[in-house]
């Protein structure tokens, strides 16, 4: 299988929306590019699956190099393991859902699929990439399409929060940049190449440096504390496909990239500075939940405690044991796919009521019962609810961090367990004020979802439930990835 | 005879064309937009003639040399003269001197074609007066406004300024080693103090050619003042060929000195980006805001310059001067069409852009891009090509401070793109025709911004281009 096709797929749907006649048209290419992508992902996992099966062991599958510039080595260099074939199904499925559930904008539809399309295919280059350099030009390469995104069709202080995610994170590949750089000259005699360093040792001065550059850096886009301050902003500002693909992507890029990029290559590093992102993750994951608590604004709401969902995925990598990356992994992708449906389901009901504000919503269950219910399962996804994605990835996060024996892992192991009354808290209460009680006569004549947003909501949930009843498919994906990080680490004891 | 043809084929196929513009006016009038065709198609076969007959060769006692990559580096300077009768066609139409105005960019392109080649200090200064005085003229060419003037003056008295800091540097170099020859001279530098004055003096006068802070308090009012079609040639032709020459005679001339200049590059490299940056932050006027831009696209200029490695450091720059000339002329273009049909040059006067000329728009909004440095656009990878040669010296605060820097300069670039795709306007600037030919240019600009980027063979071209050297 050539991953090639993973990003021309999005490019030409990019095009063909531009060449598009009428907004109707134009909807329905996105719609079709967006199906391709999701068929393209689940043949690619039957693909990989398959080959597993078949004895291959080689870290990287369905391996393709082209020269690129290669006077500085670098290639175009693409190649997939479980990781990142979790975080391609990811990709798919928010694609899909964000471009049902814009089905309804008005304002220059052309370009919003257009910059939906061309963030998508940020994200699968950026997973693809086994050459840092061009994982660092998909990086970027998202990066704009957001801020237009929030500029142009957000809400409320929509170009302060739009320059505020653009600057910080570029800020956050600026530093990401002086890290490749300094590995580039560092490591394997210039390459880019992420086989290449990974098979060096790249001497521990190096590392020292380069490491919190990079792990800082891709935090910014992951809500590391204290660089988190663009997501509650962004995506509350954002219009609502804008808040899924953010939550559900792009802060994945930065996750990502700390565990293949700064974890991977650098594991002496990680292993210096795990205690400062236990520290820093902790925090974030009590005070996201804490914050949440606060919020009157659902967005508001889903954005704090996308901080205190993503806290935990810095944990995981920062507790260093295998089953904890692994849960970081799926807690990536389980929160993805969870937020994406909450801000769904957001803009579903703002749509209708107008207001965001839990305060003034009510009983919206006699009116609106499936809005109502898919709003019930994401609350409960969120509070890790058992039989839920929510539930498994936290679950294998905090089994990996008590395999940590210290008091010090064990405190901010059983820290970040309480994090979950909190949020168990402010979700029932959110969801609880907004769906029940009696309800307003204005809201009285409001409808419920339609086909798009009905399907946008249907395959969210089906992923959800497909982890979260079944959780050994996607454990079995990731683990030997996680196993390939972990050797590396184990080998410097 | 023949060899002499070939070899300076460059110079002579600009001097024919000020020739031909020459007797042109002495004939009949002729209509501005016929002429104006003609000496498109003159620049046209100008550039195309670049491509051919390139190779290595000296003549006058290697006072003029020649090399594919030299030859290269003028065909960049020549593609830029021909964007340039594109992109400002209106202005073109309308003004009464259209030939003289040719005749005097074409001698300062002569001028810096010369400079490109020369081998020794006289032949250097000779050509660098020539790429100047022509231009000083050019800023004055709106006659009727009273700030031409004003910048014309300016220009002038920075540009005798700096050739006076030049020459001093000139005469002390002579007067320690005896030789004003590039080839001899490197054999008999030791660093002593006096050669350091020297450098320091030359160091100066290139930077107020290139306007390195703090040389650069020239640079704005002279853009602001000077008619567009003269602002873009003075930040995109006369700040190409002078970065050229700057990173060849640093890297083949100063070579032995270079742990002197490599200091001297590094600290006005980051006051260069910083004062650009922080200034362009507040400008208002959409010329001078290009003009601190550009001073501060200098400062990256630098940071590729202090690899001091030849495999590096003069591709990644002349690289960069290519991605620099289709950026930056394609957001004057934008501006300048705004201006002809509106009289309006404020940032502010943008808002509300994108809904009546989306084209116009994207073209900007491109441009800026790839000032910034965003993929996919090619200024991303001219920067970071600039920044990976820089990095060489692993000295990493200092490609820290260019990296963040980046990030200041997307704040006001982004500045700009808010204004026009997001900005809500009472009275937006109504639908534009475009003047074809303008048209055309832009088209260009943006093929050359999207492409010059994704299509490695262009960088490998460069870079075979210096192998052969």
């Amino acid at each position: 299988m050539n991953l090639l096709l993973l990003l021309l797929i999005p490019l030409v749907t990019a095009l063909a929306v531009l060449l598009m006649q009428n907004k109707q048209q134009v909807r329905w290419a996105a719609f079709i590019g967006a199906i391709m992508q999701l068929v393209l992902a689940v043949l690619l996992y039957a693909c990989y699956r398959t080959a597993r099966l078949g004895g291959q062991t080689a870290a990287f599958l369905f391996e393709k190099k082209y020269n690129w510039f290669p006077d500085w080595n670098i290639s175009l260099h693409f190649g997939v393991d479980g990781i990142a074939i979790a975080m391609i199904l990811l990709t798919s499925f928010v694609v899909i859902a964000g471009v049902l559930v814009s089905w309804n904008v008005e304002k220059m539809t052309k370009e919003f699929y257009f910059l939906l399309l061309l963030l998508s295919l940020g994200a699968y280059g950026f997973f693809i990439s086994l050459d840092l350099f061009i994982l660092f030009f998909f990086l970027e390469i998202a990066v704009i399409p957001k801020y237009l995104l929030i500029g142009i069709w957000g809400s409320g202080k929509k170009e302060y929060a739009a320059n505020k995610l653009a600057l910080m994170l570029m800020g956050g590949s600026a530093l990401v940049l002086v890290g490749l750089l300094g590995m580039y000259f560092g490591g394997a005699g210039k390459t880019f190449d992420l086989l290449q360093l990974s098979t060096v040792h790249i001497p521990v001065a190096t590392q020292r440096i380069c490491f919190p550059l990079l792990f800082v850096g891709f935090g910014v886009f992951t809500a590391l504390f204290p660089f988190h301050t663009w997501v509650p902003d962004g995506h509350s500002s954002a219009p609502t496909a804008g808040s899924m693909f953010l939550a559900g992507i792009s802060m994945k890029l930065g996750g990502y990239g700390c565990l293949r990029v700064a974890t991977y290559i650098m594991p002496e590093g990680a292993k210096e500075y795990a205690n400062i992102i236990i520290v820093l993750s902790s925090i974030a994951i009590l005070y996201g939940a804490f914050a949440t608590m606060m919020q009157k604004d659902l967005k508001y709401i889903n954005a704090y405690s996308s901080v205190s969902h993503c806290g935990f995925v810095l944990l995981g990598i920062g507790m260093l044991t295998q089953t904890a990356i692994t849960g970081s992994v799926l807690q990536m992708v389980s929160h993805g796919l969870m937020t994406a449906l909450f801000f769904a389901v957001i803009g579903m009901i703002y749509e209708r009521t107008h207001t965001r504000q839990v305060e003034d919503m009510g009983g919206l269950l006699k009116v609106m019962p499936f809005i109502a219910t898919v709003l019930f399962i994401v609350g409960l996804c969120s509070l890790g609810l058992p039989g839920l994605s929510g539930f498994v990835a936290e679950m294998t996060i905090f089994v990996g961090s008590w395999q940590n024996a210290d008091a010090f892992h064990r405190i901010a192991t059983i820290a970040a367990c309480m994090s979950i009354v909190v949020t168990a808290v402010y979700i029932l209460r959110a969801v609880g004020r907004t769906v029940m009680g009696p309800i307003r006569e204005s809201y009285v004549h409001l409808t419920d979802a339609r086909w798009n947003e009905k399907l946008a909501a249907i395959i969210l949930i089906l992923g959800i439930l497909a982890i979260g009843i079944v959780p050994s498919w996607l454990n079995e994906l990731v683990k030997p990835g996680a196993a390939i990080i972990m050797q590396k680490i184990e080998a410097i004891k | 005879m023949s060899e002499f043809i070939t070899i300076m084929k460059s110079e002579l196929m600009v001097t024919a064309i000020i020739f031909i513009l020459l007797f042109i006016k002495l004939g009949k009038g002729i209509k501005n937009e016929h002429l104006l065709a003609g000496i498109q198609i003159l620049l046209l076969l100008n550039f195309a003639a670049g491509f051919f007959m390139n190779f290595e060769a000296s003549l006058f006692d290697d006072m003029y040399q020649t090399t594919p990559l030299i030859a290269f580096q003028k065909n960049i300077l020549n593609l830029g003269m021909y964007l340039i009768s594109l992109l400002f066609a209106d202005w073109f139409k309308k003004t009464d001197h259209l030939a003289e105005f040719f005749i005097l960019m074409l001698s300062a392109l002569l001028g810096m074609f010369l400079l490109l080649s020369s081998g020794n200090f006289l032949m250097f200064y000779l050509s660098l007066e020539l790429a100047t005085i022509p231009v000083a003229a050019l800023a004055n060419f709106d006659l009727q406004k009273k700030i031409s003037s004003e910048a014309a003056m300016k220009m002038i008295l920075s540009s005798a300024f700096s050739s006076g800091i030049l020459l001093f540097g000139i005469s002390i170099m002579y007067g320690v080693t005896g030789t004003i020859s590039f080839a001899a001279l490197p054999a008999l530098l030791d660093g002593s103090t006096i050669q350091v004055l020297a450098l320091v003096f030359l160091f100066s006068a290139f930077a107020f050619k290139l306007s390195i802070v703090p040389f650069h308090l020239w640079t704005a009012d002279v853009y602001e003042g000077a008619p567009f079609a003269v602002t873009s040639f003075l930040s995109v032709i006369s700040k190409g060929a002078i970065a050229f020459v700057f990173v060849s005679t640093l890297y083949k001339v100063f070579q032995p000195m270079h742990t002197v200049w490599y200091n001297m590059v590094m600290v006005l490299a980051i006051l260069t980006m910083l004062v650009g940056n922080l200034f362009a932050l507040r400008q208002q006027h959409i010329k001078r805001f290009l003009a601190f831009s550009s001073i501060a696209q200098v400062g990256f200029i630098l940071v590729g310059v202090s690899s001091n490695n030849d495999t590096t450091g003069i591709p990644s720059v002349v690289y960069f001067i290519l991605i620099y000339v289709f950026s930056n002329l394609a957001a004057f273009g934008v501006a300048a069409v705004i201006a002809s049909h509106w009289g309006k040059e404020k940032i502010e006067d943008y808002r509300g852009l994108y809904r009546s000329n989306p084209f116009l728009s994207w073209v900007l909004a491109l441009a800026l891009f790839s000032l910034a440095g965003i993929p996919p656009t090619a200024g991303f990878f001219g920067k970071l090509f600039l920044l990976t040669s820089g990095a060489s010296n692993a000295n990493y605060a200092f490609i820290g401070i260019a990296a963040l820097n980046m990030v200041i300069s997307l704040y006001y670039y982004l500045r700009v793109i808010r204004s026009v795709f997001m900005d809500k306007n009472e009275n937006p600037v109504t639908p534009i025709t475009i003047d074809p030919y303008t048209k055309l240019g832009l088209i260009i600009c943006a093929a050359g911004i999207v492409l010059t980027g994704v299509l490695s063979p262009v960088y490998d071209y460069i870079v075979s281009l210096l192998q052969v050297n």
